[in-house]
């Protein structure tokens, strides 16, 4: 039998591990909140400009009348020969698998470009951490350093991911496409929509296929477990489990540039459109940032819901031996006085 | 026609202003323009620059970076990449963006250097901003 003193102690050590992972969820469900809130805020920005852009699809002359054929360059799809592959993490751990994942599934999509050469930009700690050990770090274009390569890292950004960093990123990225090193670019990212509804995906972000609409080429739902994980943990925090009403907002972004009227348009609507362009590249980034922000702060807060019903699983089971070994503590010392009277007599 | 007109000034962040107002002024790519209540419907690229409106005849200031306007007879929306009032401006970072530019543009020589000359303009603007606010104080 264990020592009585070795199992209180333990079992106060439980408990302070106990009180750490649930502040943790605490946190991370504040945060979570917080992210939420602020991918809501971003929301109209983003419907706006696709609102604009599709009106000025039809109004300028972007397609070709006979062949149909983009004249814009984000719009042209080449032979795909480099492809860049922007990859979003967290930057840090004790997030369940949520880092894991997304590297996993990264991987996978670049293992599926076999043959062609790929270019990484991580964005996030844990991917530059995983990629750094895999890859050599080069310069797109020519000169390269391997087959597949990392091109760029950014550590830092994704706690409170800033609107100017996610465009800085896009100019770069579309920059790269522009001037031909690179010839298609993938974006993989959590999407979030809410605690239920979120999915690993590989969007297509260059060229454009369809502006407004995601290409996405591969994903990765939860299992059905997971998914009864995080609604567990997101009741135990009382974060709200589906995904706020954007019905309203989205409603109010789409009146923008749709109106029936002829307005006058200060500039060429072509040009308008090719600066337009860029733009909506890197509000498509900054959307994937925020919602893999929000995502983080959800898979830790689930990570740390299980973590904090263990250790009480665990106190428990080690307060049911601890008991256990004091009676029997007790018992044998009235064994002792009982057969030491016996002797006695 | 209205006498007023919905103002609202939306960044990827957030919803900065949404207010009633009476008249509009923005810096459009091609040159200041002025709304007042019951303009025809437009469509303009911003530059950098100062947004100016009125509500209830108190002037209100914002410095934008870039942008995108519609305006409806009884509604502007405008759509831009930065949008700050006059006390959300940090003055001393502004100060040092612009005497960065300045630095470069020296450097840069005759043949000039376009972002660094859109840096000036964006440091110049959120100083002008951020100094009628506390001029007016």
């Amino acid at each position: 039998m264990a020592n009585l003193l070795d199992i209180r102690r333990r079992i106060r050590s439980v408990r302070n591990t106990r009180q750490i992972t649930k502040a943790m969820q605490m946190v991370s469900a504040a945060k979570l909140r917080r992210a939420q809130e602020r991918a809501m805020a971003a929301r109209p920005y983003g419907k706006m400009l696709v609102n604009v852009l599709k009106s000025l699809v039809s109004r300028s002359e972007l397609y070709d009348p006979v062949t149909g054929e983009a004249r814009h360059p984000l719009l042209m799809r080449r032979e795909e020969k480099t492809a860049l592959v922007v990859v979003v993490s967290g930057e840090k751990g004790l997030a369940g698998a949520f880092n894991a994942n997304i590297l996993k599934a990264a991987a996978r999509f670049i293992a599926s470009k076999e043959g062609k050469n790929i270019d990484i930009l991580c964005l996030g700690r844990k991917s530059r951490d995983y990629f750094r050990r895999r890859y050599p770090s080069g310069e797109p274009g020519e000169a390269r350093k391997g087959k597949i390569q990392i091109i760029g890292e950014h550590v830092g950004l994704m706690n409170r991911a800033q609107f100017a960093s996610a465009k800085e990123i896009a100019e770069r990225v579309v920059g790269l496409y522009t001037d031909g090193k690179a010839d298609s670019v993938y974006f993989v990212f959590n999407e979030f929509k809410s605690v239920i509804a979120q999915r690993l995906v590989v969007d297509d972000i260059l060229p454009i296929s369809k502006v407004g609409e995601e290409d996405i080429v591969m994903t990765e739902e939860a299992t059905e477990e997971e998914r009864k994980r995080r609604i567990e943990a997101a009741m135990h925090a009382g974060v709200g489990v589906r995904a706020a009403d954007t019905s309203a907002i989205d409603q109010a972004a789409a009146g923008f540039g749709t109106a029936q009227v002829d307005y006058i348009y200060e500039d060429d609507p072509g040009k308008l459109f090719g600066n337009l362009l860029p733009r909506y590249i890197s509000v498509q980034l900054f959307r994937g940032m925020l919602e893999s922000e929000a995502a983080e702060h959800a898979a830790r807060m689930t990570a740390m819901d299980s973590a904090t019903s263990n250790a009480s699983d665990m106190i428990d089971s080690l307060t049911l031996v601890m008991n256990r070994a004091r009676q029997a503590k007790i018992t044998k010392e009235i064994i002792e006085i009982v057969s030491g009277a016996a002797a006695a007599q | 026609m209205a006498e007023t007109i919905q103002l609202e000034i939306v960044t990827p962040e957030r919803l900065v202003v949404k207010d009633t107002v009476e008249d509009v002024y923005i810096p459009g790519a091609t040159g200041y323009l002025g709304i007042l209540p019951g303009h025809a419907p437009l469509i303009s690229e911003l530059a950098v620059g100062e947004i100016t409106y009125h509500v209830s005849g108190q002037e209100k200031k914002l410095a934008v970076a870039w942008g995108f306007a519609e305006v409806l007879p009884d509604k502007v929306t405008i759509l831009a990449e930065t949008a700050e009032r006059a006390d959300e401006i940090d003055v001393a970072r502004a100060q040092a963006a612009k005497l960065r530019a300045e630095d470069e543009l020296k450097k840069a020589g005759p043949e000039g250097n376009a972002d660094a000359q859109a840096a000036l303009q964006r440091a110049t603007t959120r100083l002008d901003v951020a100094g009628q606010k506390t001029a007016t104080h």
